[in-house]
Parts: C-alpha cells; sequence; structure tokens
C-alpha cells in the first residue's frame, strides 16, 4: 500500500499533510491529444486519502456542497474499502458524481472549509468522489437506487443539462413520470457541448445520462420547447403537472468591437460545440467541419476561456494566448485549470482588452487592436473594474480568436412564455427556497436563473427545485 | 426516434424532394421556418427550409440540392429509410399579412423556400407576381405549384432554354421599366442572386425581403455561426431571421462567411465520393 503504515490501523495516526498526488497525462503528450488529462486515484491511493479525513463530529464541508452530500459518510466507507456503500451514499445525494468528480471547483466549497484546511492540505474530496463513481461505473458494485412507488403524476424537464438532469433523476426517485426535454441530438447540455473531451470525457457523460434513464427519466432530443411545443401546452395538452425549465445561458456575449465578423473570429460556444457536440477534431471522419488557427488569442479569464484555449492547443495551435480585462487574481477560472493551461505552455497577457480585430483584405483573421487597461474601484461583482489606459493602444498578430467573455441566458423560452416573469438581465425570476417562477407550477433553476455560474451550483439548483416540485404536486 | 422518410423523388437532376414523418413538427411549422438534420451518429447538423406541410398528415417536405456531402448523402436515402435527427420549427415565423402587390422571386433551388411564402401570400389576399428561374430548362423546380399559388408567373432561365433568356433580376427590371408597380418583393435563392435583386430594387425603393441560408450549427441562438450582418448590427440567421431587410445586409461580410469552409467541404465530398465509389 501507498503512504503511511501498514494494513492493521496504527493506534494513533499521524497525519499526512498533503494530498495523495494524483497522476497525470504529461502536458508534451497531451496537447496531441484529446483524452483526459487526470488519471484518477487507484483504489489503493483512494483508501490512504480516505483515511486522511478526520471525520468530524460537525462535518462542515457538507455545508460547503451545493447538493449537500454526506462527506464523511461516503470518505468512511471508502476508508474501510466498503465500496458499495460508499457509492450508495454518494448516489443518494448526487445523481452525477462522476461529473462533479472532476468539473466542480472543490477548492471553493468542500475542500475550502475542509477542517485539515487549516494546517495542511484538505482531503482530496473531488478525487475521492471521482473515484468513488469510476469505481462502481467499472465494477458495478453499487446497489439498485430506490425508487419510491409510482406517484402517477407527470414531470415536463426542459434542458438536460445539469440542472435538468438532476432534477429529472430526483424526481423519477421520488416516483413521479418524467420526461427530460433537449434541443440538441444528444444529452448533457453544457457538459456535451461545452466541457471538452480532455476534461470530461464523453464516455463518462452517456454513463451518467445513463444512469438518469435507468430511474425511469425518458430522455427526448431534438425537442426545442418553446418552438415545437411552449411551456403552456406541456402542461395543458400534453398533461404534465409540473415543469422545470432549466435550459441555460447558452447565448454567447460578443466584445461588441469592430472586425469582430471576421472570418476566423468564434464565439467560444461555436468553437467547443463545433469539437465537443459534433467531434469536428475527428473531421473527416465526421462531417462537422472547422477551422483551426495556428496563433490563437483567447479573449476572457474564466473556465470556458481555459477549455477554449486548451482546446485550440490540440488542434494545433502553435501559440495560443489568453487575453483577459482584468489581473491575474481576478480571473474567475479554477486554479486547476489555469495551472493545466500554463504546463500546457498557454500564455498569458492581463490587463489588456481588444479595441478591434483586424483582417485581410479577403475577411480572415490577421490580428488585433488592443488597449492595456487598469484596475479602479471594485464594481457590483466584487471585483476592481478594469480602466483604459488611454493611448497604450497596439497591435499583435493572431489568425484565430475565440471570445469567452460570458454568456446570456437563452430567450426561447421566455419570449414564447410571455406570463413568466424575468429580472433585468433576462434571466427568470424564482422563489430561492422552492424554484417556482410566477407561473404556478413552473420551476426554473440553474444558468437561466443565475446567469453563466458552475455546473454545480445548477444541481443544487435542479435538486432544490424537485423538492419544490414535490411539495407543489404533493399540496396539489 | 428517428424520422422515417415516407416519400421522395429526384424533381431535377440536381435535386430531391423527400416527405418526412415528423408530427410534432408539422403541428407548429410555418411558412419560412426551417429544420434542422443530421443524418446519422457522424452527421453534421445542416438547416433545410420547410418547403411544404401537412398537419394532418404529421409530415414536412424538404427539398434540396446536392452540393455537399451531406446532401449527395442524403440523396441516397430511400423511401423507408430514417434520418437520424430532425429538429425544428426554427426560425422566426414571419406573418407578412396583407401587402398588397407582392413580386416574390426564387433563384435556382431557392423557390423551394419561396414556394410557402407565396402560397400565404395568395391565401392572404396579395396579388402575387413570381419570378423563377433556373440555370436550364430541365432544373426549373415547382413550376405548377408556384403558378397555381400566383397571379402570374414568369419563367427564366441562363440559357434560354425556357422563359426569358436570363436572370430572375432581368424579368423584375422589365416589369419595372414597364411601370409595374410593387409594394414588396420577396428574394430567395444564392447570394449572388438576391444580392443583384436588392441592387436593383434599391434604384426603385423597393422595399426587398431575402432569406438567408447561412451555416449553422444548434439553429437555436447558441454559437452565432450564422451571425450576418443587418443595418450595422450583429443578427444570428436562426433566431432572429432567416428573413432579413435585404438593402441592410452586409452581402460583401455574408458571402466571404458562407466560403469559410470550402476547402473541407470539398474534401469532405471527395471522400464521400470515393467510399461509395468502393462499395
Amino acid at each position: 500500500m501507498a503512504g503511511n503504515g501498514n494494513n492493521e490501523k496504527p493506534a494513533k495516526k499521524k497525519v499526512v499533510e498533503k494530498k495523495y498526488p494524483m497522476s497525470e497525462q504529461p502536458p508534451a503528450e497531451r496537447i496531441r491529444n484529446f483524452n483526459e488529462v487526470p488519471y484518477g486515484y487507484d483504489v489503493e491511493t483512494a483508501v490512504e486519502e480516505a483515511r486522511r479525513c478526520l471525520q468530524c463530529k460537525k462535518p462542515v464541508c457538507i455545508d460547503g456542497c451545493p447538493v449537500e452530500i454526506d462527506i464523511p459518510g461516503f470518505i468512511e466507507a471508502i476508508a474501510e474499502e466498503d465500496f458499495a456503500e460508499a457509492i450508495r451514499v454518494m448516489k443518494s445525494f448526487n445523481n452525477l458524481p462522476a461529473v462533479c468528480g472532476r468539473v466542480c471547483p472543490q477548492e471553493d466549497q468542500c475542500e475550502k472549509v475542509c477542517v485539515l484546511a487549516k494546517k495542511f492540505e484538505s482531503v482530496a474530496i473531488g478525487r475521492l468522489e471521482r473515484f468513488i463513481a469510476d469505481y462502481d461505473y467499472e465494477h458495478g458494485v453499487a446497489p439498485p437506487t430506490e425508487i419510491a412507488p409510482t406517484k402517477g403524476k407527470k414531470v415536463a424537464i426542459v434542458g438536460s443539462g445539469p440542472a435538468g438532469l438532476t432534477a429529472a433523476g430526483d424526481l423519477a426517485r421520488m416516483g413521479y413520470d418524467v420526461t427530460l426535454y433537449e434541443a440538441f441530438h444528444a444529452a448533457g447540455g453544457v457538459l456535451r457541448y461545452g466541457i471538452p473531451e480532455f476534461r470530461l470525457p464523453k464516455a463518462i457523460l452517456d454513463q451518467e445520462v445513463d444512469y438518469v434513464k435507468s430511474l425511469g427519466v425518458k430522455v427526448e432530443c431534438n425537442m426545442v420547447i418553446g418552438k415545437v411545443f411552449t411551456i403552456k401546452e406541456l402542461l395543458g395538452e400534453l398533461e404534465f403537472e409540473a415543469a422545470f425549465i432549466g435550459t441555460g445561458a447558452g447565448l454567447p456575449r460578443w466584445m461588441k468591437v469592430p472586425g469582430e465578423n471576421l472570418i476566423g473570429v468564434y464565439s467560444a460556444n461555436e468553437w467547443l460545440t463545433r469539437i465537443n457536440l459534433m467531434r469536428a477534431f475527428e473531421f473527416p471522419e465526421y462531417d462537422t467541419p472547422i477551422w483551426a488557427g495556428k496563433n490563437v488569442a483567447v479573449i476572457g479569464g474564466g473556465n470556458t476561456a481555459m477549455d477554449s484555449v486548451r482546446t485550440a492547443l490540440r488542434m494545433g495551435a502553435e501559440t495560443a494566448k489568453i487575453y483577459y480585462r482584468r489581473g491575474e487574481k481576478e480571473m474567475p477560472a479554477r486554479i486547476e485549470e489555469i495551472h493545466h493551461a500554463r504546463e500546457e505552455g498557454v500564455q498569458f497577457d492581463f490587463l489588456v482588452a481588444p479595441d478591434r480585430v483586424l483582417g485581410t483584405d479577403d475577411g480572415w483573421v490577421r490580428g488585433m487592436e488592443l488597449c492595456r487597461m487598469e484596475l479602479g474601484e471594485p464594481d457590483e461583482s466584487g471585483r476592481r473594474r478594469p480602466v483604459r489606459c488611454e493611448g497604450s493602444q497596439f497591435e499583435v498578430e493572431c489568425d484565430m480568436v475565440v471570445v469567452a467573455v460570458g454568456t446570456y441566458p437563452n430567450p426561447i423560452i421566455p419570449e414564447t412564455t410571455p406570463e413568466l416573469e424575468l429580472t433585468k438581465w433576462g434571466t427568470i425570476k424564482v422563489d430561492e427556497e422552492t424554484g417556482m417562477t410566477s407561473v404556478q407550477g413552473v420551476f426554473a433553476g440553474g444558468d437561466i436563473v443565475t446567469g453563466g455560474a458552475t455546473v454545480i451550483s445548477a444541481m443544487g439548483a435542479g435538486k432544490r427545485a424537485a423538492r419544490g416540485i414535490d411539495a407543489y404536486l404533493t399540496d396539489k | 426516434m428517428a424520422y422515417k422518410i415516407l416519400a421522395r423523388d429526384d424533381i431535377t437532376s440536381e435535386s430531391v424532394r423527400m416527405v418526412v414523418a415528423a408530427p410534432h413538427i408539422a403541428r407548429k411549422c410555418e411558412p419560412g421556418q426551417f429544420i434542422i438534420l443530421r443524418l446519422d451518429g457522424k452527421g453534421e447538423r445542416i438547416p433545410l427550409t420547410i418547403a411544404d406541410f401537412d398537419r394532418d398528415a404529421g409530415t414536412v417536405t424538404i427539398i434540396f440540392q446536392k452540393v455537399g456531402k451531406t446532401t449527395y448523402h442524403l440523396a441516397t436515402f430511400r423511401e423507408g429509410d430514417e434520418i437520424s435527427d430532425f429538429v425544428g420549427p426554427l426560425g422566426r415565423h414571419l406573418d407578412l399579412g396583407r401587402l398588397g402587390t407582392v413580386a416574390c422571386l426564387g433563384g435556382g433551388l431557392g423557390v423551394a423556400p419561396i414556394y410557402p411564402k407565396v402560397r400565404a401570400l395568395k391565401a392572404g389576399g396579395n396579388y402575387v407576381v413570381s419570378i423563377i428561374g433556373a440555370r436550364r430548362k430541365d432544373l426549373v423546380i415547382l413550376e405548377e405549384e408556384m403558378r397555381a399559388h400566383s397571379d402570374e408567373l414568369f419563367v427564366t432561365t441562363d440559357d434560354g432554354s425556357y422563359g426569358l433568356r436570363g436572370f430572375v433580376t432581368d424579368q423584375l427590371k422589365l416589369l419595372l421599366d414597364e411601370g409595374r408597380k410593387f409594394d414588396t418583393c420577396l428574394a430567395v435563392g444564392p447570394i449572388p442572386m438576391m444580392e443583384a435583386v436588392c441592387r436593383l430594387t434599391a434604384q426603385h425603393d423597393l422595399p426587398t425581403l431575402v432569406s438567408l441560408d447561412t451555416i449553422m450549427v444548434d439553429g437555436t441562438g447558441m454559437c452565432g455561426s450564422c451571425r450576418v450582418t443587418v443595418g450595422g448590427e450583429t443578427k444570428f440567421t436562426c433566431v432572429d431571421g432567416p428573413v432579413f431587410d435585404g438593402h441592410n445586409v452586409d452581402w460583401v461580410e455574408t458571402k466571404r462567411r458562407q466560403c469559410r469552409y470550402v476547402p473541407q467541404e470539398k474534401q469532405a465530398l471527395e471522400r464521400f465520393e470515393k467510399d461509395r465509389g468502393s462499395k
């Protein structure tokens, strides 16, 4: 066994100060493929890591988790090598552990508040979550999920991203007859089109979606709700008793600078959707074409920007550079993603924003004109606002630009459901506790309510809405 | 769920008509809207105009020209075969209402998307003057259908093998020069044709609507692949269109963006033809 000691429980355990490392594909190798970067823990390492957990009487880590997983519970089972129990505990809270273990920002949530982290490194909760999910998919140790007797009530879930999958899974377990509608040809939402293969293999996502289906959820793809059926029609002639809207924040935000429609400028959504959903990286085996630059500029500092720039390297870019208008500390991307990007050779230029994209005579990108920024007073997000340094403009050369400066809520459902009350940002207003919108029986959650946020916060919203829908239909 | 092809016929040597079972879409779609299809698990998503629909039968009719890998591949599908994915109705439904006298120009395969609009205009009490064009007589499509729903119908061919020798714009110019008055013009066809129509109608202050067929991925406003500049503003063809004020479209940019995958499209088609040849 790796780590400290032998199989017999030592009388006094010495604290292992650091997380057990997780091996990864070396940077030089991985930038030439789309395979997943970290390999995950093996059994021995996972058990040793689980034994680092102090099993606190008052586990604050649970408060740090948007889906309230019994973290010490599943970790204790791993420490005792009872993997069936570990996955049972995990799945009683979380329908998508293989996803969460890979893409959650644990460093800002459960691991941030871990008591060990006060003196040492926190328990590697995310890695253990991934371990137990992958172990179960490989060995099939989980006992069958308990499903309540049927309630004979139909619920429609619109959007099969993290919020929709969570709400659908939870409601199916409560005994509801759930139909999950997806606009694309495959379920998963942003997990499918947005997050690259090297961070979340689509085979893993397929397994998670299959698990949700195994709970009795019917998935209907190719259905653009709002266009093919309105929410009113779902609740009317289609006889659903409640509906949940989890259609995300899928609309790209542009920089609104000249030259943005030149050829070679992509929204992050287009760049990533062509590659992740349509698998353009396997063109011509797959039909969807893509044009990939050699000298790539990505605008933005979030996870989507990191995904875009790392994807560019894998698509053959010789240089790939992030341009971000604030400083390094203000970047919203996960530390792990920034770290991986750096290892792979991504360059960063901070406190800089494009004034225009420059084109060739025939309409292709040839560079950008940028302006230096400095940080002023904090804005409503609490981060210091970037302020232009006039006269600092300069030009750089590049042949491709990816715009990853955020997204807007998808308007198709609000536009076709005029009764829905919206905020001034176009997001749907809901009751925070139940997730109910201004329309009786219609609930919403995830990015369509919050604007662009994280996978796990959307899952938390899906979970709350499932409870809200259950309470509403129980009283109805 | 896959989508079954109920009927299929070659309407010219270059174009095919298919009737597809898609009851949800047939129930809801309106003239001018489109669908996006994907043939199989490795396919690309391409938009095609809804050329016709039958709400009772639950069918949607598409007409397409064999131009690239996907359309050549789709042309090999027979009655009873299934299309993996078929999504819609997409795009804005444009209620044309009562406009008066309307010139409806369809160039090449553009006749297919203009046909449902002609039908709706005629049913809405407008006086419809249709002009349809093709390269040669045998490539003219939907002539009888168009004639049945137009007050007047003119045909042009590039080589003069049928109707007026020339383009649809030449016919429209003749009518305008004769002093014929129109309240609105609708033009659908290849970009150079729509651009030429707009150049002509601008000289006559004739409001002109065009329907764009840009490169799309999702078709729901997510990616921006289909963006065009209209009146100085960026618009998405999939959710803001596909119909726009033709006099405000930036045609130079639209043409360039439409050609951006030409080398890949060529490669994919060559590969498809080679694969078929070896079978």
